[in-house]
């Protein structure tokens, strides 16, 4: 988002990329292609909602001029000399066949802009803006045809609404109503897998000879989930609810029988004319018919659209401006009809025309507000709505960004899957006992007193018959299925719900981190989703937009150099200057005040008060007059009253521009005395130190990036003209006159201090001017005159104007602007990357700023070996990529594939050399590693013009190899849809997680590619925010975000899944030890209710709270060694090795459970019920001690939780046995009189956990994790400090 | 999460809602909350091992302690109390309503005196009282309240007598119930078994209604076991009761009685039995148990064994521990361990 190109730019700007119009296509298509090629990666994770959404998204694509290039450029030029021009029957064959006959419209319609029609128009390629814009009009219109435009009939809704449904402007963000709630949301629930399988499984319970569980109970576990899920989403729609009503209720003016009269946002219809005030915000997207201004300009800022700041100027037709606004003071109605494009969420394209009074003219981007949009400084404006309500591009920008998922979460369903086949064996282990059981016993079922398969009655028609017996592949089939009733919790349906309730509380403690606030703008830390909080603990890539993000966007002036000398080292605050000044100064000077304080030199703004006749004073004055003049910046004055010093009345100005850089430089002047205050078309007024200054602006030569220069030629009152230039030292070196030697030691002086800017990573523009003589003036002004009102070639034109006069020039002098990186950015960059992460800066500047930037925020270093890609075509960049390859021995993908241990020891040799520039006072002991090291780490500078190349050709794989070999990887001058192919060559070609992190709309694609996106808020605006997953205000925060939250998270959601897995499976093992016991007939000695309860009460909580709070480390500990980070990159907290571990683990821990009781109570007279009753308490106290072995940090929450759910526990099963309903009734009372009980559930807690605890001591004290050292670092120091020596206590 | 910001928005002035939005700290939220952290530090680690160890040991032995004090006659009687010309049909022989069932035997020798009071027990083995279809096959209900005793829908196929009235108590389980009985003599003087309160209190009280009396029991074409005497209620029927207490294992004892008598050490016990019950036809055994009682139970030496094996387990691992800890000490927290620091020399860390 550099200020040369502004990302809201109006077609015929000159920084359109210089591309044939079919050539343009086809990349587009190209990019398109890409786009939806990896949009079937998002759709298989999406839940299903957004589908309709990014539907659409892919579908807009192609009207940024796709399909016009494929298949209408032929046609039209196929077509178009046979068909005579008729402007007279024009009208009238378009009424007949207005969209039903193409082939006519699209004939008749070139008639209809007066543009000369020269076929070869179409390949032209050259010029740049007004190609463009011809483009524009030539696509738009075959666009309406091809897509059945919407007419709008200006002022009379009714007729605009009566042939098309448009819709109306109320806005609906909300899922539900309160009749479609149930069902919908019961329907959308059901999409998980999960909860399809408990309600097969709760009818499968409902059919008699399955009833294993009572049937109400059954449904307990589902309905719960359901239920809280349901009110989750209840709340959430009802708040949608309430905003919606808020922002429907709304009021604007409406043209209603003549008159303006307020009407709410909710009523409004497209066709209505309408009318803003100042400050208020657009209700729907509308076409600008006139404004307060004559000349038919507007201001708006689009801070909710697309997060700028900056004020946008807005245009009504001139043809429109007058006659519209003379209309409605009169009261005559408006007539026209509108053609536009279908609704798209593309919010920088608008295609349409207008037929008014007449004429017939094109509407483009500059001629639409959107809604959500404010109007500033302009008292009002009227205009026409085009779109309304969801049909806005707001809104159909306001999708949700599309839901992902964490990788923990797919690594969980894999598993998954393993205890599904797990639950599968056992099942039809019962299954096939069952069966050989059944067949041993064949004879003997008949009367067998506890199967007795017969009715042996001596009556009744029964006599005889068998009961509840349905033939043995039949009870083989039954007793697989009641098998999988029973083992149902094997698949862990409360970790559902307890994964989602732990995120929820993770995010609470990341919103709360006070440690995340930014206090300059007062946003707090925002987690927009709640899916993928653990996957902040393994990124391994970073991809960062640069500008407003790694810099604060806040260009500030720093350095001068004037006339071959340097300023800028001594600076002031202007504030205490104008303060001294003032003093002595007297009062009569009207003072500016300025939105931001600039710091000024002393020294310069001394010679600035020396008298007009030395050289160096006239350059100065050059300098600055250049600095205000040359530039676009539009001064905003406002007086304000209230000011604290009453002398003088203190008018503030703030400068609006879309260059921030621009901004900086007029301010920078206006802290020397220089203050611009007045532009309009035709003149600038400047105050230079109290003296109006009334410059005409006789012409002004916008910037562009062939030249890299602005001039603009002014007049004095004198009549002097002069040409004011600034640009590119490149380019501007070379225009300059070289007459004397003082010339040449002028510009000697100036490089030096150019490079030496540079170095400190300014960003610099070379300042220079000339006087035109009359012969000049009058040359200029008619090439000037033809080229600017020629309607082809016009930018060539221009050019070849600008050419004429920028030459010759005098060298002013130079000055260095800083985009101020964030506080903290260098440091948080070397953090991250210590952490193993590798950062990325994807820009839209240009190479030597990125670089530069890369260097101030030590992302590139000395000793780096720099690669840089700038091709110009794909064999260029095909041999840039292999040679650095060579240069460098990068090797291959299809190599490196072999062996994931290559990339690992890339990122370790990474990390070693990497820790020379560590702050931190961890000693250097790997200076022997580094020695052994021969290559400098590697950085890749490549361009976008490049990555067009590479990215759509098969390079694709060699920039992978070489990136990811590269420790610092910059991508400059990167368009945002490029942005996402990066990061999507990452995801798709490594099981990495990526991250990105930007601030502008420009981000978007790549922050909602990325597996984890963050938007920066703070002064930007909204755009990423509302596709990110997580916001906050400043890049620093990311450091603790992922070391810290991301850290914590990842341990903590890890090992909840891992313990779910467990303490489900310990519990149905040991269900099936027993059932093995008991002729495979899937008794349960537990009762039906323990058996539901136990995942949901008895042991749901503490696995939450756990989930919650536990913490291995402390904040201080994980930033002080970033590199424990990279736990989350081994997979420390779960992967395949720990869960079989855990699940052996299971194994031992169940057959404990089962047979100690069986022991301890043989041959004794233990009923069902009470074995039951010992078995549910004892998995309950087994499985909570052993969370308890494994919680690192017991706060009392901790305490409550885990004991309290064994007391609850104990409670529930008191109240069951209470009941005399039941047939455990009193059981628990009669099994804790007897010691045995106790000894026994002690016997087993022991036993249970005893390899456990072995296990996890040994590894302890032989291969202890970086996580442990640095714990008992952190927890022995603090005893340290406390206790001083405790050394004796720890070494029993 | 965002509501209670927004609401704290609202009401405020411009500078109160700046100030507002910074979370406000609090232990609890900055996740700064007093916390204990156990590590395992070497002192811990065999203090945890020491502690089971001598929390076990004395367990162990007092268990064994206490099952070699329970003196404990058995005497399996299925094969014996067969008739030689039955042997090889002992299925027929005690279906067959002609044979005799009577049993007269000599218990073991009571092998040192055994104080009262002596549970007598029996004992089955390979019975499947914990099958679902059995343990299902009852109706609570109906035992608990007059009232409810058409509530047998859970009792197929001893559900409806002939003339369609519902049995009580109905199901498998009461049908099977178990009926060998024994009369036990020692010196020819018959020692009495009280069958009184062998059950527990809350069976009789609460589930076995006092106002339930058996109706249409064992009326079907085929009977399971004893009969009930239809005068008495059913929260009398003790033998019922604690048959009904279905087993958790496919082996199990039930108590029959309890002898209020000792008996001393060498007494011969003769044992006259009614061989009743079918375990024949799934071939399984009935033995018959008199024991004494002592607080772990009946005889169990496998509660002490293990408690003696886990505790000895964990004063061994102890001392493996401490030898590990002298012999290849690794000083905690020391950072040169840390991954990346491997092979290399380090110093400690500085928190």
């Amino acid at each position: 988002m550099s200020g040369e190109h502004p990302l809201l730019s109006s077609p015929d700007s000159p920084s359109k990329p210089l591309v044939p119009p079919s050539s343009l296509a086809e990349r587009l298509e190209q990019l398109c292609l890409d786009e939806s090629s990896s949009s079937s990666v998002l759709d298989g994770i999406d839940d299903g909602q957004g589908e309709s959404l990014l539907a659409r998204e892919y579908t807009a694509v192609p009207d940024c001029g796709v399909k016009p290039g494929k298949q209408f450029f032929p046609v039209e030029r196929e077509c178009r000399p046979q068909f005579p021009l008729e402007y007279p029957t024009r009208h009238k064959k378009r009424q007949v066949s207005w969209g039903t006959m193409e082939l006519h419209s699209i004939n008749s319609n070139p008639a209809s802009h007066d543009v000369p029609q020269a076929p070869s128009r179409v390949l032209e390629k050259a010029n740049k803006s007004q190609g463009s814009h011809h483009k524009g009009i030539q696509f738009e219109d075959n666009l309406l045809h091809e897509d059945n435009p919407r007419l709008i009939y200006i002022d009379d809704p009714k007729k605009t609404n009566d042939k098309y449904e448009f819709t109306g402007n109320e806005i609906r963000t909300s899922k539900y109503t309160l009749i479609t709630f149930l069902p919908k949301n019961v329907f959308i629930q059901f999409h998980r897998v999960a909860y399809l399988y408990f309600l097969a499984i709760a009818v499968l319970n409902q059919l008699p000879p399955l009833a294993v569980f009572g049937r109400t109970v059954s449904l307990f576990p589902l309905l719960f989930v359901l239920c809280v899920t349901a009110i989750k989403d209840g709340y959430e729609d009802w708040r949608r609810h309430r905003s919606d009503r808020n922002e429907n209720n709304r009021e604007s003016l409406i043209l209603q029988s003549g008159q303006f009269q307020p009407k709410k946002w909710k009523n409004i219809q497209v066709g209505e004319v309408l009318k803003i005030r100042a400050d208020d915000t657009i209700p729907c997207d509308i076409v600008l018919l006139g404004t307060s201004d004559p000349s038919g300009i507007a201001y708006i800022q689009t801070m909710n659209l697309d997060g700028e700041s900056n004020l946008k100027t807005r245009y009504a037709r001139q043809e429109t401006s007058s006659a519209v606004v003379s209309a409605v003071a009169d009261g005559c109605a408006i007539m026209g009809i509108i053609r536009c494009e279908q609704p798209n969420r593309n919010i920088y394209e608008f295609t349409a025309n207008m037929e008014f009074n007449g004429h017939r003219f094109p509407l483009t981007q500059s001629n639409i507000v959107l809604r959500g949009c404010q109007l500033k400084n302009t008292e009002w404006i009227i205009g026409v709505v085009v779109y309304a309500g969801q049909e806005t591009k707001a809104m159909l920008n306001s999708a949700a960004s599309p839901s992902k998922r964490s990788k923990l979460e797919g690594y969980m369903n894999r598993e998954t899957l393993w205890l599904s086949i797990f639950l599968f064996v056992m099942c039809s282990v019962v299954a096939a006992g069952m069966g050989t059981w059944l067949i041993r016993h064949k004879y003997q079922v008949d009367t067998l007193p506890y199967y007795r398969k017969r009715f042996f009655t001596n009556w009744g028609k029964l006599n005889g018959k068998t009961y509840k017996y349905y033939g043995i592949p039949m009870e083989i089939f039954f007793s697989f299925l009641s098998s999988v009733i029973v083992f149902q919790i094997m698949i862990p349906i409360a970790l559902y719900i307890s994964i989602e309730l732990v995120r929820l509380g993770q995010s609470y403690f990341m919103i709360e981190d006070r440690h995340m606030f930014d206090c300059s703008s007062g946003s707090r830390f925002q987690c927009r989703s709640l899916n993928i909080n653990e996957d902040l603990g393994q990124i391994r890539y970073i991809f960062s937009d640069k500008t407003g993000t790694l810099t604060e966007n806040k260009m500030a002036f720093r350095r001068a150099s004037i006339y071959g000398r340097d300023y800028g080292s001594r600076v002031l605050v202007a504030d205490q200057l104008q303060e001294e000044n003032n003093t002595g100064e007297g009062l009569a000077r009207k003072r500016w005040k300025l939105k931001s304080e600039v710091a000024v030199d002393y020294e310069l703004m001394e010679l600035l008060h020396k008298d007009l006749s030395e050289d160096e004073r006239i350059a100065a004055h050059e300098f600055f007059l250049t600095l205000a003049a040359c530039n676009t910046v539009v001064p905003i004055v406002s007086t304000s009253t209230s000011s604290s010093c009453a002398k003088g009345d203190v008018d503030s100005i703030d400068y609006q521009g879309e260059s921030p850089d621009e901004q900086a430089l007029v301010t920078a002047a206006s802290g020397y005395r220089y203050t611009l205050f007045e532009r309009t078309s035709g003149h600038i007024a400047i105050d230079v130190n109290g003296e109006k200054l009334r410059l005409d602006v006789l012409g002004l030569h916008e910037f562009d990036s062939v030249r890299k220069r602005m001039s603009v030629v002014i007049r004095f009152p004198n009549n002097t003209i002069k040409v004011l230039v600034k640009g590119a030292d490149t380019s501007m070196l070379s225009i300059l006159a070289n007459d004397s030697e003082r010339d040449d030691e002028l510009r000697h002086s100036t490089q030096s201090h150019l490079s030496e800017y540079s170095s400190h990573g300014l960003r610099t523009l070379v300042i220079a001017a000339r006087d035109l003589t009359n012969e000049e003036l009058e040359q200029w002004q008619s090439m000037y005159e033809d080229a600017s009102t020629s309607l082809t070639d016009r930018s060539l034109k221009l050019r070849q104007t600008a050419a004429l006069i920028e030459s010759n020039l005098k060298l002013l002098g130079a000055t260095a602007i800083e985009d101020r990186l964030q506080d903290g950015v260098p440091e948080a960059i070397e953090s991250l990357r210590q952490a193993g992460i590798k950062v990325w800066v994807l820009t839209g500047d240009k190479q030597e700023t990125a670089i530069s930037i890369g260097v101030s925020c030590k992302l590139l270093t000395a000793d780096m070996q720099q690669i840089i890609i700038n091709g110009t075509s794909e064999a260029e960049c095909r041999n840039l990529l292999v040679n650095a390859m060579e240069k460098y021995g990068v090797q291959s993908s299809n190599k490196r594939n072999q062996s994931s241990k290559c990339k690992s020891n890339a990122a370790s040799d990474y990390l070693e050399l990497r820790d020379d520039a560590k702050t931190s006072n961890v000693p250097k002991w790997h200076e022997a590693k580094e020695e052994g090291k021969i290559s400098a780490p590697l950085a890749l500078i490549i361009d976008g013009n490049s990555l067009v190349y590479i990215l759509e050709k098969d390079l694709q794989s060699e920039l992978f190899d070489l990136a990811t070999s590269c420790s610092v990887v910059v991508c400059c001058r990167v368009a945002p849809l490029q942005k996402a192919g990066i990061v999507d060559l990452i995801k798709t070609r490594t099981d990495d997680m990526t991250l990105a992190i930007g601030d502008g709309a420009n981000d978007v694609s790549m922050i909602q590619m990325a597996d984890v996106g963050v938007g920066i808020c703070g002064q930007e605006g909204r755009q990423a925010v509302m596709a990110s997953d997580f916001a906050m205000g400043q890049f620093r925060f990311l450091k603790r975000l992922l070391l810290v939250h991301g850290h914590w998270n990842y341990q903590r959601i890890g090992y909840l899944i891992l313990y779910n897995f467990y303490r489900n499976a310990v519990f149905v093992l040991m269900l099936f030890w027993y059932i093995l016991s008991t002729a495979f007939s899937t008794t349960s000695a537990l009762t039906d209710w323990s058996s539901v309860f136990y995942s949901l009460i008895y042991t749901s909580i503490p696995t939450i709270i756990v989930g919650v709070l536990d913490k291995d480390l402390s904040h201080k500990t994980l930033l002080q060694y970033p590199k424990l980070y990279g736990a989350g990159h081994r997979q420390e907290a779960y992967n395949p090795n720990l869960f079989w571990i855990t699940m052996l683990d299971t194994l031992w821990q169940s057959l404990v459970l089962f047979y100690v009781p069986q022991f301890t109570y043989k041959e004794s007279t233990i009923d069902i019920w009470s074995m039951g009753s010992l078995w549910t308490i004892a998995v309950v106290i087994l499985v909570n001690v052993h969370l308890a072995m494994d919680i690192h940090r017991w706060v009392f929450i901790t305490h409550i939780a885990v004991w309290g759910s064994i007391i609850i526990t104990y409670a529930c099963v008191v109240i069951l046995d209470s009941i005399p309903v039941y047939p455990n009734y009193w059981t628990f009372y009669h099994l804790a009189c007897s010691p045995t009980y106790w000894i026994t559930i002690l016997l087993i807690i022991v036993v249970a956990l005893l390899p456990r605890f072995v296990y996890k001591v040994v590894h302890h004290i032989f291969w202890p994790s970086d996580i442990q050292i640095a714990r008992e670092g952190e927890i022995l120091s603090r005893k340290h400090k406390h206790l001083g020596s405790e050394k004796d206590e720890d070494s029993g | 999460m965002t509501p209670k910001g927004d609401k704290g928005k609202e009401g405020d002035s411009s500078f109160a809602k700046k100030k507002s939005r910074r979370p406000k700290y609090s232990r609890f939220s900055q996740q700064e909350l007093p916390a204990c952290k156990p590590i395992l530090s070497p002192g811990w680690v065999v203090s945890i091992f020491i502690t089971i160890g001598i929390v076990f040991i004395p367990i162990g032995f007092a268990a064994l302690f206490a099952s070699e004090r329970v003196v404990e006659l058995q005497f399996q009687y299925d094969q014996d109390c067969v008739p030689a010309k039955y042997k090889d049909n002992a299925v027929a022989y005690i279906q067959s309503n002609a044979t005799d069932k009577t049993c007269t035997r000599k218990m073991p020798a009571v092998t040192s005196k055994m104080k009262s009071p002596i549970y007598v027990y029996y004992q089955i083995d390979h019975y499947f009282q914990n099958h679902r279809r059995y343990v299902k096959s009852r109706s609570d209900d109906q035992l608990r309240s007059v009232a409810k005793e058409n509530s047998t829908s859970d009792c197929a196929p001893e559900r409806f007598a002939k003339n369609g009235q519902p049995i009580v108590p109905c199901g498998l389980v009461a049908w099977s119930l178990f009926n060998d009985t024994y009369k036990f003599s020692v010196k020819n003087k018959t020692i009495a078994v009280s069958k009184k309160d062998i059950t527990w209190k809350s069976d009789r009280e609460k589930k076995f209604s006092s106002s339930v009396y058996p109706k249409n029991f064992q009326s079907g074409g085929l009977i399971g076991g004893a009969k009930l005497n239809s005068s008495i209620p059913l929260s009398q029927q003790e033998d019922l009761i604690v048959w009904m207490r279905t087993a958790a294992m496919p082996s199990f004892r039930k108590l029959y009685g309890r002898i209020e008598v000792d008996l001393d050490a060498h007494d011969e016990i003769t044992i006259e039995l009614q061989n009743n019950y079918n375990t024949y036809s799934f071939k399984g055994s009935k033995s018959v148990i008199l024991s004494t009682a002592s607080w772990i139970g009946g005889k169990n030496d496998l509660m002490g064994i293990a408690y003696l094996t886990i505790g000895g387990m964990c004063l061994f691992l102890a001392i493996c521990f401490i030898l590990m800890y002298v012999l290849k000490p690794r000083p905690l927290g020391d950072t040169s361990y840390l991954s990346w620091n491997r092979n290399a020399s380090g110093g400690r860390l500085n928190f």
